[in-house]
């Protein structure tokens, strides 16, 4: 990977003056203590940079997975705003986006904190096959049943994900988890509670709600595969594989009293953790990042 | 027009279609202890969603701990027109206030 080649360019940056907050914080990673909900990605830059808080090659590479798959599922969610069907929903589906980016600066911060680089260098500047995103992630949004199939699936796999990786044994992972896990808690009953109307609504909702499903499951199989690196990671991660039986248990739940049967529908092959897209993400990419490129070190 | 689509929402439809979902009152509480105060109105298909539209609409901010919707057509309003009937007699009623009264003499702890 080419972020691992930056080596120490973090080492020649002035260190900005530490807030008394962020001490306490630091202080308060260091020492194991329940990590705190207001977590900024600001705040993990300034621990890096002070030394406070420096991951493994490991962790960064699983914190640059996490992180890719709350990025391209925020620029997803986030062309539905003034597209949604109603204008309250327009809102919800741009909270969640918001929270989505969130998580992925907190991760991105975090990862790029080993290779010397900084969430917009992550963000904005590599390519395609460099992203480790699941498929999932980047699947179209199609209409607004297809977009609540996809996080319907996204915050039963987030949730457990999130609430195990709150014991992770690395304290940033823990903290920026503990965050996460709240606000993919109202994410899961978001789109549960969508699935149900849909589903019971009318033929033409049902109908689409059972098209959306069938587009999206396919997907589900790559978010719960082990390979090598959640194997090292050990207590730092979460092993994919451990939280499919709790998926299988929550989604069987809504989807039986939705009347939705999704048992069988496919698996697809996957790829995204070894930077084997689908012809999808290089069009949410080119969207992405064109501005940063066009016109590198543009602020607004 | 039965009986029972005669107690739906009363709502204007704008635009075409007319498939409006129902118009909510949300009411806010802002802390422990303070009373539930009206933040605005949303449209929802029903209680459970019009609570979560609540939640992203009115509570993005951190403005709140407790939320009420009501139903829009729930509420019964004075009718603005009548204010004069309505809110004009108490005025030149001093004798409705207690500052209006002196203290009679020998009272303690007044």
């Amino acid at each position: 990977m080419t972020q691992s080649l930056g080596g120490d360019a973090s080492a020649t940056r002035i260190l900005p003056s530490s807030s008394p907050r962020s001490q306490a914080r630091d202080g308060a990673l260091a020492a194991g203590a329940p990590p705190g909900n207001a977590l900024r990605p600001e705040d993990i830059a300034l621990a890096a940079q002070q030394g406070a808080a420096k991951p493994g090659e490991d962790v960064a590479n699983y914190a640059l997975r996490l992180g890719d798959d709350a990025l391209i599922l925020a620029q997803r969610l986030a062309h539905w705003i003034s597209r949604a069907p109603e204008l309250e929903e327009d809102v919800a589906l741009g909270n969640i986006a918001l929270d989505q980016l969130g998580h992925a600066r907190s991760f991105l911060t975090y990862a790029g904190s080993a290779w010397g680089k900084t969430e917009d260098e992550l963000a904005y500047f590599r390519r395609e096959p460099e992203f480790r995103s699941a498929h999932l992630f980047e699947q179209p949004n199609g209409d607004f049943a297809a977009t609540i199939a996809r996080q319907f699936i996204v915050a039963n796999y987030q949730f457990p994900l999130y609430r195990a990786l709150v014991n992770s044994s690395d304290p940033m992972l823990a903290a920026i988890a503990a965050k996460a896990v709240k606000e993919v808690d109202y994410h899961r009953d978001h789109s549960t509670q969508w699935v149900l109307r849909l589903a019971g609504g009318t033929e033409e909702s049902r109908r689409r709600m059972i098209a959306g499903l069938k587009l999206m499951w396919p997907f589900v199989g790559e978010l719960f595969e082990d390979d090598a690196l959640t194997a090292r990671l050990g207590d730092a991660g979460v092993v994919p594989s451990s939280l499919k039986a709790e998926f299988d248990l929550a989604t069987a739940e809504v989807l039986d009293e939705a009347e939705l049967d999704v048992s069988a529908y496919p698996m697809a092959t996957g790829g995204g953790r070894q930077g084997r897209h689908s012809e999808h993400l290089g069009f949410v990419l080119a969207e992405l990042q064109v501005l940063a490129r066009e016109f590198p070190g543009a602020s607004w | 027009m039965s009986p029972q689509e005669s107690t739906e929402s009363t709502t204007p439809a704008p635009g075409e279609g007319g498939h409006r979902w129902p118009l909510w009152e949300v009411f806010v509480r802002s802390s422990r202890g303070l009373s539930h105060v009206h933040a605005g109105s949303l449209h929802a298909p029903d209680a459970a969603m019009a609570l979560r539209n609540a939640r992203d609409l009115y509570t993005r901010r951190n403005e709140g701990v407790s939320i009420w919707v009501v139903p829009s057509d729930a509420i019964a309003a004075s009718d603005p027109d009548a204010k004069g009937a309505f809110f004009e007699s108490p005025q030149g009623k001093d004798y409705r206030h207690a500052t209006y009264y002196t203290k009679s003499e020998g009272v303690k702890h007044l």
